[in-house]
């Protein structure tokens, strides 16, 4: 897997190398405002790790913007369906992760066995699923089904939402 | 003798017709998410997590120990018929393994992987039992300075030996231990990275991490990257071998078993280096060694033995000291957190019948194993064939309910969308998952005993090296941080001064493999002295992470 290191490539993963530098200061910071009065019990305190993570954060993170920029990129990680020959397919992920939030939204209003088989039925859509009939057949028997599972397998009530009394 | 009259009782709860349902169900739940891609058993754990709170601890523990053995064997039905192995253990194998199946030897080449990870899994485990009451009652007698020491050895090891890019691995590390120090601090009371926002008070939820990172991520990262074209798999009938393979193959199960174990055993030795030396030395002790890249039985014997052993013995550091070597048992592991049972020295000698229980239980699963695999590898092959949209949509439809069912609260949701992401992050730009993994579960717990060990010393750090052991330990810690340094060092001394002595004769003689030695040299020719200058302040930006990581 050798990869040209193009500029937009480098701005990217630098980018990344930024996020986790900002997550190092955002732990420094909140550690700096927590206030603590010295005990006996506790000589360590709740701020000397935080700020150890912090530094581990913001090293790495300085490393990492280093070895980026003299041309060490990452690889992507491999699997059995993942062809990294070809660039992130937003196409697919967007839709997945809008029908993801949709269950968010949705899950205590409409309840579980709406949302869910609506996440299901959306997400194969997404994913390049074009048996519509069959496939919403199997989101809502997976719903449906997982549903009641909890309910009667392990005891978890799962909300039921606008379809209260009805199931 | 008192071990083998508690492993007989463990035998006794294990064969419950309750117990070994569960154990039949995890072989078979293993064995399939081994086979289908995109999913392994870390996953397919965190992913059962949920469904097992109403569940017996033992019933549950006995189902993953399941899954993790069964996943081997799946994996390397999947590498064998598709070459395309789903995780770093089974790569070796996919090497000859596939290249039987192609000469229409598929069903040797799942035969010997089977039996090798039989028998490999069946050794393993004995060794478990031989060594992890030992490890356990040494462990025992660990005070906190090394118990501190040793969890900061098995989170840089893991760090810093796995993996391709030690820089990526701290970055993981350190995004581990911020998502471990998020909520109320224990001690102090004191709310840490909680921002005001309620729910994280309570701390991020250690299902709903690890079903983030393992499945969300990862579905959205092959989502992002999916296969459009689908891979031939080669068609396989029942597997079985010839006299000339029994004779071909036990050799490579018991030296592939040899490797596999010890190195398992070992913090952050995984699979990968013994199946790999295990292939290296099937090559060269083998009969056919013209066979080896055509599809030699050997290499699939002998790696196939060293992975499963390898299983074997990353449970010996799981059980006896509470810290996971591979992201399947830092799965089983969270879920013992989540259980109340406190990983640590004293798992062992706390939860005593659970941990006989379980270990009786790995003999029973892998003799179910053999005996699923054996007449159903075709039956198993099928799989493969599911069509990808419903296996992913599934996972995330699972891994949504699960993380909900938790607590019933949407905003468990919304952080698993968030650290999913974070875990398709790590994917993209090339950061190991494990790291955060073991950051998020030894963190906490690593704070603990430092604030103990502080305190009884009352704020001596010098209270750090107050026991031999510890001192030990983090001299290992150091060489281990600082040997890719050293090896480094000691090749520029010898590529420096080789080429030094004899290019005035020779001119180019630059070997392959000495190429950065041979651009050094240009300068290390005629400046003898000034060499030693030169490599001095070379050893800085490593200490670093280490004092970072030791207060």
């Amino acid at each position: 897997m050798s990869q040209v290191a193009t500029p937009a490539k480098k701005r990217v993963e630098l980018l990344f190398a930024a996020f986790l530098f900002l997550i190092g200061v955002l732990v420094l910071v909140d550690a700096s405002q927590i206030h603590v009065t010295y005990s006996q019990a506790d000589p360590v305190g709740p701020k000397t790790v935080p700020y150890l993570v912090a530094g581990l954060l913001m090293a790495s993170a300085i490393a990492l913007g280093v070895t980026v920029l003299r041309g060490n990129l990452a690889e992507g990680d491999e699997g059995e369906d993942v062809d990294l020959g070809q660039p992130t397919d937003w196409k697919t992920l967007l839709p997945l992760v809008g029908v993801f939030v949709l269950n968010i939204v949705l899950i205590n209003w409409a309840g579980w066995v709406i949302s869910g088989t609506l996440l299901f039925f959306g997400s194969v859509l997404a994913l390049g699923g074009r048996r519509y009939v069959l496939t919403f057949l199997i989101s809502l028997l997976l719903a449906v089904g997982s549903f009641y599972g909890f309910y009667l397998g392990l005891g978890i009530k799962l909300p039921a939402g606008i379809l209260q009394g009805v199931l | 003798m008192d071990t083998l009259n508690l492993l007989m009782e463990g035998f006794a709860s294990a064969l419950t017709p309750i117990n070994l349902l569960f154990a039949f169900l995890g072989v078979l739940l293993g064995t399939a998410v081994g086979v289908l891609p995109g999913i392994g058993p870390a996953m397919a754990i965190a992913l059962l997590l949920p469904a097992t709170y109403g569940m017996q601890t033992d019933a549950a523990l006995i189902m993953f120990a399941g899954i993790y053995y069964g996943g081997m064997y799946g994996g390397s039905t999947t590498s064998i018929l598709l070459n395309t192995p789903g995780e770093s253990a089974t790569v070796i194998t996919a090497i000859e393994g596939h290249k039987m199946a192609k000469a229409g030897r598929a069903a040797q080449a799942l035969a010997t992987a089977a039996i090798g990870s039989f028998i490999a899994g069946t050794i393993g485990t004995a060794l478990l039992v031989a060594f992890a009451p030992i490890v356990a009652d040494f462990a025992v007698s660990m005070g906190a300075p090394s118990y501190m020491a040793i969890m900061l050895l098995a989170l840089i090891t893991v760090t810093a030996v796995l993996g391709s890019s030690k820089i990526r691995g701290f970055a993981s590390l350190g995004l581990g231990l911020a998502i471990g120090l998020v909520g109320m601090d224990p001690v102090s009371g004191q709310n840490r990275l909680v921002f005001g926002f309620a729910p994280l008070a309570d701390g991020l939820d250690i299902v709903v991490v690890a079903v983030a990172i393992f499945a969300i991520g990862e579905a959205l990262w092959i989502a992002a990257h999916l296969r459009r074209t689908p891979v031939k798999t080669i068609p396989v009938g029942t597997p079985w071998m010839g006299r000339q393979d029994w004779k071909r193959s036990w050799k490579p199960w018991l030296r592939g078993t040899a490797y596999g174990f010890p190195f398992g055993a070992l913090p952050a030795g995984g699979a990968e280096v013994p199946t790999f030396l295990s292939y290296v030395t099937e090559k060269k002790l083998s009969k056919h060694p013209e066979e080896f890249g055509h599809g030699a039985i050997e290499g699939v014997a002998g790696p196939e033995a060293a992975n499963n052993a390898s299983a074997a013995g990353t449970l010996t550091p799981m059980l006896t000291l509470g810290l996971p070597t591979n992201a399947t048992a830092a799965v089983m592991l969270a879920f013992l957190v989540q259980k109340g049972i406190q990983p640590g020295p004293f798992l062992f000698d706390n939860e005593p019948d659970l941990l006989w229980t379980m270990i009786a239980s790995l003999f029973i699963g892998n003799a179910l194993l053999l005996l699923i695999n054996l007449p159903l590898a075709p039956m198993w092959a099928k799989l493969l064939k599911i069509p990808r949209p419903y296996l992913y949509s599934g996972i995330l439809f699972f891994a949504t309910l699960g993380a909900f069912a938790v607590n019933l609260q949407a905003t468990d949701l919304v952080l698993l969308l968030v650290i999913g992401a974070l875990g398709f992050a790590m994917r993209r730009f090339g950061l190991p998952v494990l790291p955060l993994i073991l950051g998020v579960i030894i963190g906490p717990r690593a704070e603990k005993q430092l604030r103990q060990t502080l305190q009884l010393s009352s704020g001596e750090v010098s209270g750090l090296f107050g026991e031999p052991l510890a001192v030990a330990i983090y001299v290992i810690i150091a060489l281990v941080l600082l040997f890719p340094l050293i090896l480094k060092l000691v090749r520029r001394l010898r590529g420096g001064s080789a080429p030094a002595l004899v290019a005035p004769a020779t001119g180019p003689l630059d070997g392959p493999g000495t190429l950065d030695a041979a651009a050094e040299s240009d300068t290390a020719q005629e400046q003898d002295p000034d060499r030693a200058a030169h490599t001095v302040p070379q050893p800085a930006p490593q200490d670093e992470h280490r004092r970072k990581d030791q207060p």
